[in-house]
């Protein structure tokens, strides 16, 4: 029971991390129907200049503590989102209309691009990072094992659940989110209304960005360890993750998020630790063969 | 005027370039003696960088963008089109004779063995998605299955690769099968995910299965191929090769043997497939990626059209496969990962979906030129990847911009690639 309920918090924390990085996917996917697959690399470029920012803060001195990580946290969102920018400026822009598999192959080469860019910046070793905080609070005990809600994961669900809210509100409440809303269901005839599409579709990228840069930066803090590999297997996870929730759906995205990371979670728990990608990926097949849009995603009505 | 906002615009560039590169090329963390992480600045190269982003940006800005303007008008996929046949005649011929041109070294032969695999596994994955219209992300698993298939099958019960080959086929095409059948009724980018997930998954098992495959240090040994039971070494004894034809024992034969056995293997590929698109079942493969659901109104079986392309497609991955095998004798789950399987279709819509001629031309210029970079060392992959956004936002199409569709009412002739659907399975 308290090892489930360890192995509980574990997997949320995770599945918060790949619910973020699922959004960017779910939201690009929505408002221009491509698959960013450099979305993964984005992710990998925020941990690292998540990294540098904090290496400078504390090594330099000037800072420690949440409000360290705070400004780590807006530092790595404002540069990662530029990365965004940049990616849809050169890579996807040029290809809009075109047909379906062209974005898909550049986006193919821009992730490319980023894995070598910070492998030749930043070097191919891999980065550790002592922990920024440390401890946390015990919530049971059941003969010698303690069930640990470590101050990181707190940050992890809190910070995680604060931007979903905000993202949230822009999404809904905002013109720009209505102008979002609208290029999804319809980019002619949203341009027709006087909605500037070209720009929607750069702040798309800038957001999901910056929702990638602070996947980004938890990962960095609670895992420690980061190289310029590791956007590739979160960003397969991410996309996993949001195809499962539905693929255009933003709460399906946060919740395919979830179930992955519970699924890994759990599998590497009670089963084995190597076959954890398997059964994530054997979920994921499973669900669409029998709900073939995921599980909260709009049923396509074609007009023939 | 211009001037000006070029050079607006070039500022602008150097203003994002300069945010882009301030953290990530001014500072690089690296570990210190004792482990923990310290920074360096280097900020010369950023203003280096930043300086050519600029010049860049301008020169663009003045001469190429007006230039490039004026000749988008014109199409630029005539030429190639036309001399298309005779194009691709003579680089058959090339292909034919290349042993034999003099000035050709063992590590030509070699490169050449690499890229006409590369363009048989495009070839295969074209039927697919260039014809099929289903975009599969996963085809390296089948790759892998040809591979290990031969690679088991010899080192358990001792086949040898000319009893293997047919089988390794079989095998990945039962296996595309398999993978096809539960994906029948998904679509697009759905499809995408699952084939890379089953992608995925064969290559985690593969890894992870070390009784069977030896895990990640791979199956080593596999026996190398022989000319029709005459094996190729440097004995120089009775029953090798180089007796039998009473040559001079070399180890170029066996090089030249294993160029013009995928030779053979891809032409076959190229000439099944030729073959096919005129069969029903070719047409039907066209006719799905057009329009599925005119397909199933004109009562095409819609399981079986995919499950055949799946199939078929799969089956030359595994012959490629087995090939592979034998040509390295040594094969481990790192040469069959996801990177791999974009490299393939990343070589079937440059080339141009659904063109023979184009696939092969996108291996030639992809695999080729990667090699040509060779001296490039860790900057290599920076340059492939951005010469793969570059070919892709110039030429959406495809290097071969135009098709020629297979049936035809009166002449038949080429017509716009922009023409022909993509599919949506």
């Amino acid at each position: 029971m308290a090892y489930a309920l360890q192995q509980l918090i574990n997997g949320v924390s995770l599945g918060m991390i790949y619910g973020l990085i699922a959004v960017g996917y779910t939201m690009v996917y929505g408002i221009i129907g491509m698959i960013n697959f450099a979305h993964g690399d984005i992710f990998m470029i925020g941990a690292f200049i998540a990294l540098t920012a904090m290496v400078m803060l504390v090594s330099g001195g000037l800072m420690e503590g949440p409000a360290a990580i705070l400004l780590v946290l807006a530092i790595s969102m404002t540069f990662t989102a530029l990365y965004g920018w940049t990616v849809e400026r050169i890579a996807y822009r040029p290809l809009r209309g075109s047909f379906r598999l062209a974005p898909l192959i550049s986006a193919i080469g821009m992730s490319i691009v980023l894995q070598n860019f910070v492998q030749v910046s930043q070097g191919a070793r891999v980065k550790p990072l002592e922990p920024q905080l440390p401890g946390g609070i015990e919530l049971m005990r059941e003969g010698t094992f303690v069930v640990q809600l470590s101050y990181m994961q707190m940050l992890i669900i809190v910070s995680t659940l604060t931007v979903l809210a905000i993202f949230t509100w822009l999404v809904t409440r905002t013109p720009l989110g209505r102008a979002m809303r609208a290029c999804e269901q319809d980019r002619k005839m949203a341009s027709l209304l006087g909605i500037d599409t070209d720009r929607t579709i750069s702040l798309t990228f800038v957001i999901g960005a910056s929702l990638a840069a602070v996947a980004g930066t938890l990962y960095l803090l609670r895992y420690g360890v980061i190289d310029f590999y590791i956007g590739f297997l979160a960003g397969v996870k991410a996309f996993t993750a949001a195809v499962l929730g539905g693929i255009g759906s933003l709460p399906g995205a946060v919740l395919g998020g979830l179930l992955i990371g519970l699924i890994e979670t759990f599998w590497s728990a009670y089963f084995s630790v190597q076959y954890k990608d398997v059964a994530a990926f054997s979920i994921l097949a499973i669900t669409l063969i029998f709900m073939p849009t995921g599980l909260l995603g709009r049923q396509e009505v074609e007009k023939v | 005027m211009a001037f000006a906002a070029a050079l607006r615009d070039a500022a602008k560039a150097t203003a994002v370039a300069f945010g882009l590169f301030v953290v990530m090329v001014g500072l690089r963390t690296d570990v210190g003696p004792t482990g923990a992480l310290f920074l360096r600045t280097r900020w010369p190269e950023v203003a280096m960088l930043c300086a050519a982003i600029f010049a860049a940006r301008l020169a663009m800005g003045l001469w190429v963008m007006p230039r490039f303007m004026k000749a988008a008008g014109s199409s630029m996929s005539g030429p190639l089109a036309r001399i298309g046949t005779f194009f691709g005649m003579g680089l058959l011929v090339v292909a034919v004779i290349l042993p034999a041109i003099p000035g050709i070294e063992r590590g030509q032969i070699d490169l050449a063995i690499l890229v006409l695999t590369y363009i048989m596994l495009g070839w295969g994955l074209n039927i697919v998605v260039g014809l099929a219209g289903l975009l599969d992300l996963g085809y390296v698993a089948f790759y892998a299955v040809g591979a290990y298939s031969y690679a088991l099958l010899a080192q358990y019960f001792g086949l040898s690769f000319w009893v293997c080959l047919p089988l390794a086929g079989i095998l990945a095409a039962f296996w595309g099968i398999l993978l096809g059948f539960p994906v029948l009724r998904l679509r697009g980018d759905y499809l995408a995910i699952v084939t890379l997930a089953f992608g995925e998954i064969i290559r985690i098992i593969l890894l992870n299965w070390v009784d069977l495959t030896g895990g990640p240090n791979g199956i080593s040994g596999i026996p190398r191929p022989t000319f029709f039971g005459l094996p190729f070494n440097m004995s120089g004894d009775p029953g090798t090769f180089a007796h039998f034809f009473g040559l001079e024992p070399s180890p170029t034969h066996r090089v030249v043997f294993l160029y013009y056995l995928i030779l053979c293997l891809a032409l076959l590929t190229n000439w099944v497939t030729i073959r096919i698109r005129r069969q029903p079942i070719g047409r039907a493969w066209e006719a799905l990626r057009e329009d599925e659901v005119a397909c199933r109104a004109l009562g095409i079986n819609v399981t079986t059209t995919k499950l055949t392309a799946f199939a078929l497609g799969a089956m030359f991955g595994g012959f490629a496969g087995a090939f592979f095998a034998t040509r390295q004798a040594f094969i481990s789950p790192e040469s069959f990962t996801f990177i791999e399987s974009a490299m393939i279709l990343a070589i079937v819509v440059l080339g141009g979906l659904g063109s023979q001629l184009g696939v092969a031309v996108a291996a030639i210029v992809m695999i080729g030129g990667f090699e040509l970079f060779r001296d490039l060392g860790e900057w290599r992959m920076l340059v492939f990847g951005a010469a793969m956004v570059v070919i892709m936002v110039l030429r959406p199409r495809g290097l071969v911009g135009s098709r020629t569709p297979t049936v035809a009412l009166g002449r038949k002739r080429a017509i716009g690639a922009e023409f022909v659907g993509e599919g949506r399975g």
